[in-house]
């Protein structure tokens, strides 16, 4: 398990050096992080804002990074949020702010020979292509990924290119050749899972849509410790 | 160390909530796994200290003295959510009707094998209850119904959805998080979020 050998988990200076425009409301940040440690695929950070007259917002971000990468954040903007806006519209190359991690021991994947089945709403894509990019050849990885429409769509261009994942995107809101409309239903996930091999499955977004395929995948009959989740709103 | 172009929210609103939390109206969701679903017909709760035990179905728990509260609950992952109310059974109440000896260490367990732990003061000495109505209604499957451990002066990963167990001993183990990187105590006001705060 990750973090087998604990340090204090301090705050740490994190310097951003790379900024990448994902989609119109999500961004990639790449952090400088002073004696980072490394992550494994699936960990998370905690991030913290400093007002000038001292006022603090901390949030969880997942990193985005595969292991042994400089660490990562894909953010998506919240409407209404208070730190998403910020790091989404306003933080550039060269800006500082707090971090601690990486964090957590449960939603985390460490290399295994099993088949490996990511599912993903929205930006709970962000740590599955940590998982996908630590995967090893002998693990067939299939990603399901589900978005509003196709600008929604993060890390479009990899998964698009990675002749080793095997992705299957659902567009919610959209019709389009070449991916599925309407969300992921009980048949999409029955093609993707072969119970008698297995798979580590782990499923990240929004509450309504890890909700909905953890409840399908049971009634496929999947071994309810082989799911992992991951929930956010 | 101060983000430059950073300003955030109202100050106000958050002043009565620990540090590094913020309000929420919503009620999100964070489960290790999937939700669990059980009837209230199927559902039985153990309390033991290891000589005693006494197990309660749906009707055993409501033939119980029920309380009401109202308190703020806090997650670890930083959101709190101010004046919600639940129904119950205080623990208090249910450790005097099993008859268990108040050892200093409490193991709770869930349906779907979730576990976390913390001392028996925290649930006989405050306001710790099984609660099995939210803000008026039902507990929703997502939020632990139809019965959850509620610790609210706790992180709420402390407040074990799907309760089925609690298991009272003079050793202390760790659960499910506690064994994962979070604090073995939690306090939200000392900001006990995780193994070495």
């Amino acid at each position: 398990m990750a973090g087998s050998v604990r340090r204090a988990l301090g705050w740490r200076t994190a310097t951003v050096v790379d900024s990448i425009a994902e989609t119109a409301t999500a961004r990639s940040l790449g952090l400088d992080v002073a004696a980072w440690s490394g992550h494994a695929a699936g960990q998370h950070v905690d991030i913290r804002l400093t007002a000038e007259d001292g006022y603090q917002a901390t949030r969880s971000y997942s990193v985005s990074s595969g292991p042994g990468e400089a660490p990562q954040i894909t953010v998506e903007r919240v409407d209404d949020g208070e730190v998403s806006p910020y790091l989404v519209d306003v933080a550039e190359k060269g800006d500082t702010f707090e971090v601690r991690g990486p964090i957590g021991g449960y939603f985390v994947w460490e290399p295994a020979a099993q088949p490996l089945v990511l599912i993903a709403g929205g930006s709970g894509i962000a740590p599955l292509r940590a998982m996908w990019r630590a995967g090893t050849l002998r693990a067939p990885i299939t990603v399901v990924y589900s978005a509003r429409d196709v600008d929604r769509l993060i890390f479009r261009d990899e998964l698009d290119s990675d002749a080793t994942l095997a992705v299957r995107v659902h567009l919610t809101r959209e019709q389009r050749p070449g991916f599925r409309s309407g969300r992921v239903g009980i048949d999409d996930l029955n093609e993707v899972i072969d119970a008698r091999v297995a798979p580590a499955i782990y499923v990240c977004g929004p509450t309504s849509f890890v909700e909905s395929v953890s409840r399908h995948l049971l009634t496929l009959d999947v071994d309810r410790r082989t799911i992992r989740t991951e929930r956010f709103g | 160390m101060v983000t430059r172009g950073f300003t955030g929210r109202a100050r106000s609103a958050s002043d009565a909530v620990p540090p590094g939390q913020y309000v929420t109206a919503d009620f999100p969701v964070l489960t290790a796994g999937p939700t669990i679903a059980i009837e209230p017909e199927e559902w039985e709760l153990t309390i033991g200290d290891g000589a005693t035990s006494k197990t309660y179905d749906w009707d055993d728990l409501h033939g119980l003295p029920m309380v009401t509260i109202t308190t703020d609950i806090h997650c670890v992952t930083h959101w709190s959510k101010r004046d919600t109310t639940w129904e119950g059974v205080s623990i208090s109440t249910l450790f005097d009707d099993a008859g268990v000896d108040d050892l200093p260490f409490a193991l709770v367990s869930s349906y779907g094998g979730y576990t976390t732990n913390l001392p028996v003061a925290d649930l006989v000495d405050r306001d710790a209850m099984i609660a099995v109505r939210f803000d008026g209604g039902e507990i929703a499957a997502e939020h632990g119904g139809p019965a959850r451990l509620l610790v609210p002066h706790l992180y709420l990963w402390k407040s074990a959805k799907w309760v089925r167990d609690i298991r009272l001993s003079d050793d202390e183990q760790q659960g499910f998080w506690e064994t994962a990187g979070y604090h073995n105590y939690g306090d939200p006001w000392r900001e006990q979020r995780y193994y070495s705060d």
